[in-house]
């Protein structure tokens, strides 16, 4: 079965919150307008639809963009080897929506990854701690606000207190940043 | 009896003259453990063991917090992120071909395989994909094996060594060594190889490479039959991993398993064949898969994909377009000025790679706004990239969704019940790379 049929069939159950299937590179997208409702469609996904396999949760930040968070699902159903992306956004004062560590075990790491990494929480969650980062780190360091470099902080036990060598370097590409012209080391001024 | 201060303890001998048993501290028995609980078996405290995060089987930064009963795990706690390093934010803030040296620090095992694993994400983005020439393809499908079959010598002879056979690793690292000095040969650097490029690769086959290549593929099969009869029917080695963790064919799939441990349990998936890219639709090889879903099924599930690469380099190397040396001169890049960088001479004589040269290296390729998922088979597992461009040369954000992190992920189901010995089989045969899971 096609996955173009199979995102039909599970937008035709939730038509409500589910906007139509968009493709891009062959691959389809489904953007779900609820994110309360997300445990909800992905357990009908995997129940129904056989896509047993969570490959991955992502989180992108659109800073300074009302929702601020998207949240990424692909699910693969192993049987028929289909991919689906589910969509979801996540406004900033929310920043939380259910887990679906109850649909896929898998998910668990992938949630606790974007909770350290955006800050965005999982209600339900068995055990939301940071995962790569270590406990009581102040901050969440893919959010677009966080500079690459890191911040310098009073909590030397806890965080960098030094910023890192590359800061400001001529070779840091910003999105929307200066162009390369600008960061060109032959046209900086040299300090004094 | 003599005192402390006339013992010489270099010499061995009048140590054991001067009785040095009775310099060394009086032990205190240990109090007896509590007979708790009413099922007339005996249950002791439990003790929590910090395993790693520099633990030798652990093969790298990984820490595991074990609550034992006994021998016995009752509880298993991994904590990972030793090695972060910020991958993906490192990613929003250069371009494409910038990230590329970063995937070789990925999984550091099988940097060839990321180079094309991230190469290919990058053109399925760019919507090139299915332009790359065939020889370029063909290159790319040998590096991935090449990858692999020294990935899982790796695997295998740490696995082996962790559980006791010291000797396997010696044998298979003899072989790793001769994959290095090809990967020299081929990309200039024996780990850090960033040979892909965005829409093709760095540079061809260097002459008499792919003899040298071909030679290595008859010598390996002999050191895969020696570590199998080192191995295979090795009673130790089989007590020691058959029906040790067992992973079911359903947890495997519910907790993201991929690669050869999803197979060892049973899923024939693989991506090379469930969504072929490159040329792995027309080669002829075989997925293996095993039944019980234990370390010894692992094991075996690695071992056959070895012989498969071989087979799969073979091939590449006997349909290879151009031959050896390329004397047909068939292109190895993508025929687009805006996408792979002009030859040298041309750029000094010349407007347009001039401009394409300068475009190139100061914003990079101009990749269209847009999302796309690849993955791809890497020795681990499936190495997936999810890219979100909103146009230009960088991408807004850039997720790796790493095989190990994944494997890992259901250490806490799988370890609990087993006895201590078995943690050091398990997390072998479930032959993880940290730089890939930390990222």
């Amino acid at each position: 079965m096609a996955a173009a049929e199979l995102a039909n069939q599970l937008q035709a159950k939730f038509s409500d919150v589910l906007s139509g299937p968009a493709e891009f590179r062959g691959e389809v997208t489904l953007k779900l307008a609820d994110p309360e409702r997300i445990a909800e469609v992905c357990e009908f996904a995997k129940k129904s639809l056989s896509y047993d396999m969570l490959l991955d949760i992502t989180s992108i930040d659109n800073y300074g963009e009302d929702p601020r968070w998207t949240l990424v699902y692909e699910l693969y159903g192993t049987g028929h080897g289909c991919h689906l992306r589910l969509k979801t956004e996540v406004s900033e004062e929310k920043s939380e929506l259910p887990t679906v560590t109850g649909v896929w075990r898998g998910a668990d790491w992938h949630e606790r990854e974007i909770y350290d990494m955006m800050g965005v929480r999982f209600r339900g969650h068995p055990d939301l701690r940071r995962i790569l980062m270590w406990d009581g780190y102040p901050y969440f360091p893919l959010r677009k606000d966080f500079p690459l470099a890191g911040k310098p902080t009073d909590l030397p036990d806890v965080a960098f207190t030094k910023s890192a060598p590359q800061e400001g370097g001529p070779f840091v590409t910003v999105a929307g940043g200066k162009d390369s012209m600008a960061r060109e080391p032959r046209v900086r001024v040299p300090e004094n | 009896m003599a005192t402390a201060q006339t013992i010489e303890f270099h010499d061995p001998a009048s140590r054991v003259a001067a009785g040095a048993k009775s310099l060394m501290p009086e032990i205190v028995p240990a109090s007896a453990p509590s007979t708790g609980g009413d099922d007339g078996e005996l249950h002791g405290e439990k003790m929590i063991l910090n395993m790693g995060p520099s633990h030798p089987s652990t093969h790298g930064v990984l820490r595991i917090i074990l609550e034992l009963d006994g021998e016995i795990i009752t509880k298993a706690t991994p904590d990972v992120g030793y090695l972060h390093r910020g991958d993906e934010k490192i990613a929003e803030n250069m371009t494409y071909t910038q990230f590329i040296p970063y995937t070789d620090r990925l999984d550091y095992l099988a940097p060839l395989a990321n180079n094309v694993a991230y190469a290919l994400a990058v053109e399925k983005l760019m919507g090139i994909d299915q332009q790359l020439p065939p020889r370029c393809q063909y290159i790319r499908v040998i590096c991935c094996e090449m990858a692999r079959v020294s990935a899982h010598l790796l695997g295998l002879g740490a696995f082996a060594m962790d559980i006791g056979a010291l000797t396997v690793f010696l044998h298979t690292f003899t072989e790793r060594e001769k994959i290095y000095s090809l990967i020299e040969r081929l990309t200039g650097a024996r780990f850090t190889t960033s040979y892909t490029r965005i829409g093709g690769l760095s540079r061809d086959l260097p002459p008499g490479w792919a003899d040298a290549l071909r030679k290595f593929c008859d010598e390996v099969e002999v050191n895969f039959a020696e570590s199998e009869t080192l191995l295979t029917r090795n009673r130790i080695f089989v007590d020691r991993t058959r029906n040790v963790g067992i992973i079911s064919r359903a947890d495997a799939i519910d907790y993201g398993l991929t690669g050869p441990n999803l197979r060892g349990s049973g899923v024939d998936y693989d991506v090379r064949k469930a969504h072929p890219y490159l040329v792995y639709g027309e080669l002829d090889f075989e997925v293996p898969v095993g039944s019980v879903g234990d370390s010894y099924d692992r094991y075996l599930v690695r071992m056959g994909e070895m012989r498969q690469s071989v087979r799969l380099i073979r091939q590449c190397l006997d349909q290879l377009p151009g031959g050896d040396d390329n004397d047909a001169m068939e292109p190895i890049n993508v025929p687009d000025g805006k996408v792979v960088l002009p030859a040298k001479d041309k750029v000094m004589t010349s407007m347009e790679e001039l401009i394409h040269q300068f475009m190139l290296v100061t914003q990079g390729v101009n990749a269209p706004p847009g999302e796309i998922y690849f993955g791809a088979e890497n020795p681990k597992g499936e190495l997936g990239f999810y890219i979100n461009s909103r146009g230009g040369g960088t991408p807004y954000r850039l997720k790796i969704r790493a095989p190990s992190f994944c494997n890992l992920s259901i250490l806490p189901h799988v370890l609990p019940g087993h006895m201590m010995s078995d943690a050091v089989s398990i997390l072998g045969s479930i032959d993880f790379v940290m730089g890939e899971c930390d990222r």
